[in-house]
């Protein structure tokens, strides 16, 4: 709003000389038009990626997990590292629209919604693997506590893997429903503008008949700042469930109690990243340069570069941890992860994770979309490998030497990941074609304050509005149905 | 409900923001704003009630940790007080940290589930929902505010031009 102050060293968050409508108009543009050969080409890869990935779970689960390499030592290996992996990923959503939207951030507003979506796609590849990775996934209902004709028999409560059930599922469900309330007045302003039949049909139903009235807008913001309150913890809650799977272990190099904080900390880095890389691309694709500006990408830069600093800190922190205890397995699994069989992938994790994001401390370099892109993708490499070397370097080698033994995935390890990464960009495709891919209705609220148009005006010293005595008046003639005729325009 | 109202469209928030104050000092009903985004402040200058959803939220997470003990004393205390890897299942208290996860998640997933629910069914949100905006401008760059005529048409008309409405609609009834 005019009234509202507005310091001005910041930056206008959305550029060009862009009114309400005009924010519209460019963010109905993907929804309305059809979709390019480009995108056929990607979908389809993706398409055939996912396929790929059905038939190695289908020979998985028909077959049995004897085909991945796992053996009697390391038996958590690909799966688990790829639902850490693809959980992590999922954090930042959740963190770009709830922790930001506590701390005021207006940059929020043009990559919230992108990053839900990949929040939820992402959580949805997690879920797969906790039921692919059982031996007998067809009983996996017995994980749910529900009274049984075994007398009943329940769950127990104690198991970081059960946490995780509900951890996971609250996660999805409660940001399912944030993405989805947040959605409302975008999907009704699709439905309001779409002119064939089918199309409004559909935007009607998902936008569950929003209509914008006062009283709407109260309750809806209410909700949002209470979902975000209560996402906040959740998303923290989540990855140090996850964690806990290692954590709660007696196993050498993952009973650490800096687990939780860490791998949060590491959720939010790869998440980050994940979100750069996809909307580096979107802000491309759809013409969204003006909303997406290099301002955003520089700022995710800075959270990666932070938390990846994080990151770095808790990797010395359990080295300097490890060497302190005196305890000679914990020492030996640090000294095994560094100059063991797996040292490359220790070293790949070291140096995309911790060497990476430090070079964004140059501006230049975290400025430029080109690095920032090629750095978001090393960081999710690294991520994955962080995950892979915590997992398996620890199993291979612990307490006793006997059963010490090496890793190597299987096709169908490989193919199921690779079938997850198409699955989720199948539904982000479809996604980007077929929503409002930024929250129009929240950038809208923040144009007077953050839109280069109004900035200029302010700066010009020229009022942001103008009252006008020139209405026009027409009347309507309402009959006893309801129905309405208009008699002069 | 009045024989006439009268829909006023403005295309801005801040004028709209003045021409509520202004309506409401001359003492007219606004019957229903709408907006194609949230503006601020502007419950208060219609003077709607505070919403009170954030409090049902803290009561629904209430009987979502009430819930969790519940289940989990039941299950692991009283049901079937095993042994299970030497974890104490003498009292709930001795084994709560165990439990501490799952009431934690089962808190925040029934109060922002209930919420939620109770935000739609309020709002008067759901699939198949028929829109009720007046004007298909109102979800994109138009702000209307409804208000009802008795018997004072002309000068509500020449009240609401005054301040800055783009275009007035003026709704009849005929019998």
């Amino acid at each position: 709003m005019a009234s509202h102050y507005e310091a001005p060293i910041r930056k206008p968050l959305v550029l060009g000389d862009k009114g309400y409508h005009d924010v519209s108009v460019d963010i109905a543009a993907p929804v309305e038009g059809k979709a390019n050969k480009h995108w056929w080409i990607v979908f389809s890869i993706s398409l055939a990626a996912l396929l790929w990935g059905i038939g190695a779970i289908v020979y998985t689960i028909s077959t049995g997990i004897g085909t991945w390499g796992l053996n009697k030592t390391v038996n958590w290996a690909w799966d688990i590292t790829n639902f850490v992996w693809w959980v992590g990923i999922g954090h930042a959503g959740t963190l770009i629209s709830a922790v930001l939207l506590l701390f005021r951030q207006k940059w929020r507003m043009a990559i919230n919604r992108s990053a839900e979506a990949m929040t939820i796609f992402s959580v949805i590849q997690a879920g797969l693997f906790p039921i692919i990775h059982m031996g007998r996934p067809w009983l996996a209902y017995w994980v749910v506590p529900i009274p049984n004709q075994f007398g009943s028999l329940w769950v127990n409560f104690n198991s970081p893997l059960l946490w995780d059930v509900f951890a996971i599922s609250t996660y999805l469900s409660v940001s399912l429903v944030f993405w989805w309330t947040g959605l409302l007045p975008d999907f009704g302003m699709i439905r309001d503008r779409a002119v064939k039949p089918f199309q409004k049909k559909i935007y009607s139903l998902v936008s569950f008949g929003w209509t914008g009235r006062a009283k709407d807008w109260q309750r809806f913001e209410e909700v949002s700042l209470v979902l975000a309150g209560l996402a906040t913890p959740l998303v923290l809650s989540v990855h140090t469930i996850v964690s806990f799977d290692f954590a709660t272990s007696v196993i050498p190099g993952w009973h650490t109690t800096i687990f939780p904080p860490y791998f949060v900390a590491g959720a939010i880095f790869s998440g980050f990243a994940m979100v750069q890389t996809l909307l580096i691309i979107m802000r491309k694709v759809c013409n969204l340069e003006a909303y997406i500006t290099v301002q955003h990408i520089e700022l995710m830069n800075i959270v990666i570069m932070i938390t990846g600093s994080i990151v770095g800190c808790a990797y010395i922190t359990e080295l300097f941890i490890a060497w302190y205890s005196g305890v000679e397995y914990e020492q030996y699994a640090f000294l095994n992860r560094a100059t063991g069989p797996y040292w490359w992938a220790y070293l790949l994790m070291m140096s995309c994770n911790v060497v990476s994001p430090q070079i964004m401390w140059f501006k230049k370099i975290r400025t430029s979309i080109m690095v920032s892109f090629i750095i978001s993708i090393v960081v999710n490499v690294g991520m994955w490998f962080e995950r892979f070397v915590i997992i398996v370097s620890s199993l291979h080698r612990d307490y006793l030497p006997s059963s010490w033994t090496m890793f190597s995935p299987t096709f169908v390890d490989i193919g199921i990941f690779i079938g997850t990464i198409g699955f989720f960009f199948v539904l982000f495709l479809l996604y980007a074609r077929t929503f409002p891919v930024i929250a129009q209705a929240e950038v809208k609220s923040i144009l007077k304050s953050s839109g280069e148009r109004y900035k200029s005006l302010r700066a010009a010293g020229k009022p942001m509005y103008k009252i006008r005595k020139d209405g026009v008046v027409r009347e309507t003639i309402m009959d006893s149905e309801g129905t309405l005729s208009n008699t002069d325009k | 409900m009045a024989e006439t109202k009268i829909h006023a469209y403005y295309d801005d928030d801040d004028v709209l923001m003045h021409a509520v104050k202004k309506v409401k000092a001359a003492k007219h009903h606004i019957e229903e704003v709408y907006c194609p985004f949230p503006v601020h402040g502007l419950d208060r200058a219609m003077g709607l009630a505070p919403t009170r959803i954030a409090i049902t939220s803290f009561m629904y997470g209430c009987l979502g940790l009430t819930i969790a003990i519940v289940m989990m004393n039941y299950i692991m205390i009283q049901d079937w007080p095993m042994n299970i890897g030497g974890k104490p299942s003498f009292s709930y208290i001795e084994n709560m940290p165990a439990f501490v996860p799952i009431m934690f998640e089962m808190t925040v997933f029934f109060a922002a589930h209930l919420m939620v629910i109770t935000f739609y069914l309020r709002s008067k949100l759901w699939p198949f929902k028929e829109a009720e905006n007046p004007d298909v401008r109102t979800t994109d760059d138009h702000f209307v505010m409804e208000v009802e005529v008795h018997n004072n048409e002309d000068e509500l008309k020449e009240l609401l031009l005054e301040t800055g409405a783009v275009e007035l609609n003026i709704i009849k009834k005929r019998h």
